[in-house]
């Protein structure tokens, strides 16, 4: 996963501040947190002498637009569907807790993580925590995962 | 509600939709589990003699007639047949005086003779997830084995008297040489060995347990290690194959370590054998004969020991069935090469090494899938089950009893 250090790094690194943020640094924190887009940052599209950061920056970010509401990132081809993160998010254990709250697959709609077809599937985005303007940085679904198969922007 | 039958875990809450001849909809299902479902629609066996598509009477009857013939037949699989088909495997066994043996003669065979005879204290993977606050993987990686081991028993599930779980109530530990998938879950709890140095770190616990200063590994961790163990309420130990063949048979100092931590608190050994009803096969064989494989019935007599092994079995015998299982590709190449030369009788749901080599191929249906029954779980408990597809294809436990009639 990309970091905001390397973002910086391929940005005019000026504090122009044309992005209406003040400095180059808080851009790249904006483009990570997906509240920023590279075209806002209008020297690095204009001049041509950005133009290999520019290429170099889209390709950086390319992964990050398949990322949900939530930053959320699966790679069910690391997936090992054991089923750690449905049972350990809070959500899905509050939204169904005689089936994930103790070890069994859900049967509820509400759930945000379930198992379907071997690896782990993500609906229900809006009840994550990490969700909206209040959200709480809660890790449990990517702690508990053996194979790095979840991940957030 | 289906079960699956890819590990010894036998869950119980799969979904999965099987009509026209795919699967689709599956809910619940690990990868492993997945796999194990999908496979049924490919790469099946036909009844075959010598290489060429026969009916299915005529294959029983040549297997049959090789069993018959034979001095000395050796009977092998078993782990992957219900309970019922394994009675009759042995009730053959024993008629035909034959050497009877299942896949993990190479594995957890010592292990589970020490908790079937009660030397070590064992309990169901249910009250580990009621009660457990430490559990222990022990040369094991379930998430790689057993993927839901972790999410529905030993960490992750809230049980009666652990509410918390894994966040504030239970601590998950692995002994292991490498750094597994389950020990990057709880690194800061590895304590890596170095391959067959089992037996020491044992010492070195018995040591801090009794106020000792260890002799190997990291002191001041091996101390961390012991308070740990203290000031468990209820512990778990799941062995698996990297701890058994490290120990080489030694069950005793295991044994004795189990003895020590229960002086102080309570520990229990809960074994994560491989194949979804191998703990079925022991206790049906330890029943009938006090061996949980490795038995010979010639002359009447049982006998029991390294010379009933597949690996010794595999050069003396003259015939051989194996049921679900795919001894050519998983045994060492002698023993192997040595059952490849007999007339090998497979009785498998799936095309292997082993059924290609065969002089008789019998197909059967997939137990959990095409056929019911009942299995035993790793923890000792019985699970029935119901076939979810009709495949009218004979089940494990029909198919021996039809080779039983004709001999």
């Amino acid at each position: 996963m990309v970091s905001a250090m390397e973002i910086y790094m391929l940005l005019p690194k000026t504090n122009c501040k044309k992005c209406g943020l003040p400095t180059c640094m808080a851009f790249a924190v904006g483009l990570l947190g997906r509240e920023k887009k590279i075209e806002e940052c209008t020297p690095l599209i204009e001049e041509k002498k950005y133009e290999a950061k520019l290429n170099k920056l889209r390709e950086v970010m390319a992964p990050l637009e398949s990322a949900s509401e939530t930053g959320l990132i699966i790679h069910p081809e690391k997936c090992f569907g054991c089923g750690n993160c449905v049972v350990a998010c809070p959500v899905n254990v509050a939204a169904d807790p005689t089936h994930c709250g103790v070890g069994l697959g859900p049967q509820s709609d509400k759930v945000i993580l379930k198992i379907e077809d071997g690896v782990v599937v993500a609906n229900n985005l809006e009840e994550c925590k990490r969700f909206g303007p209040g959200r709480v940085l809660c890790n449990a679904c990517t702690a508990t995962c053996p194979s790095k198969a979840i991940e957030f922007v | 509600m289906a079960i699956c039958t890819g590990c010894s875990l036998l869950c119980q809450d799969i979904e999965a939709d099987v009509s026209d001849g795919r699967l689709s909809k599956a809910k619940n299902l690990c990868r492993k589990g997945h796999g194990h479902f999908q496979a049924s629609f490919s790469e099946r066996t036909f009844p075959m003699i010598g290489g060429k598509q026969v009916d299915l009477n005529q294959a029983i009857a040549r297997a049959a007639e090789i069993l018959r013939s034979a001095k000395s037949p050796l009977l092998f699989g078993w782990s992957n047949s219900t309970l019922e088909a394994q009675r009759v495997g042995i009730s053959l066994a024993e008629k035909l005086g034959a050497t009877i043996d299942d896949t993990s003669t190479f594995c957890q065979d010592s292990l589970m003779e020490s908790i079937l005879s009660g030397n070590l204290p064992s309990s169901t993977l249910d009250d580990v997830r009621n009660y457990a606050d430490t559990s222990i993987f022990w040369g094991a990686d379930p998430s790689n084995s057993h993927p839901r081991h972790l999410s529905r028993f030993s960490y992750y599930p809230r049980g009666e008297k652990r509410q918390k779980s894994y966040e504030e109530e239970r601590t998950c530990l692995v002994v292991d040489v490498r750094m597994s998938a389950t020990a990057a879950l709880c690194k800061e709890n590895l304590y890596r060995v170095s391959p067959g140095g089992d037996a020491e770190f044992i010492e070195a616990i018995i040591s801090v347990l009794e106020g000792k200063i260890p002799r190997v590994g990291d002191k001041k961790k091996m101390i961390e290690l012991g308070t740990l163990l203290k000031k468990t309420e209820w512990g778990a130990i799941f062995p698996g194959p990297g701890l058994v063949y490290s120990l080489q048979g030694n069950m005793e100092i295991l044994e004795r370590l189990l003895a020590r931590l229960n002086e102080i608190t309570v520990f229990k050994v809960v074994p994560m054998v491989g194949h979804f009803n191998t703990r079925g096969f022991y206790e049906l064989l330890r029943e009938k004969t006090g061996h949980v494989n490795r038995v010979s019935f010639k002359g009447g007599e049982i006998a029991h020991g390294p010379e009933q092994s597949v690996m010794a079995a595999a050069k003396s015998c003259d015939a051989a069935l194996i049921v679900g299982s795919d001894p050519l590709s998983s045994l060492p190449f002698g023993t192997a090469q040595a059952l490849a030369r007999l007339p090998l009788i497979a009785i498998d749901p799936h095309r292997s090494l082993t059924t290609d080599a065969a002089e008789v191929v019998i197909p059967s249906a997939i137990s959990g899938l095409e056929a019911g029954g009942t299995a035993v779980r790793t923890d000792g408990v019985k699970i029935e089950f119901e076939p979810i597809i009709e495949a009218g294809i004979p089940a494990d436990e029909q198919i021996l009893k039809r080779i039983m009639e004709a001999i």
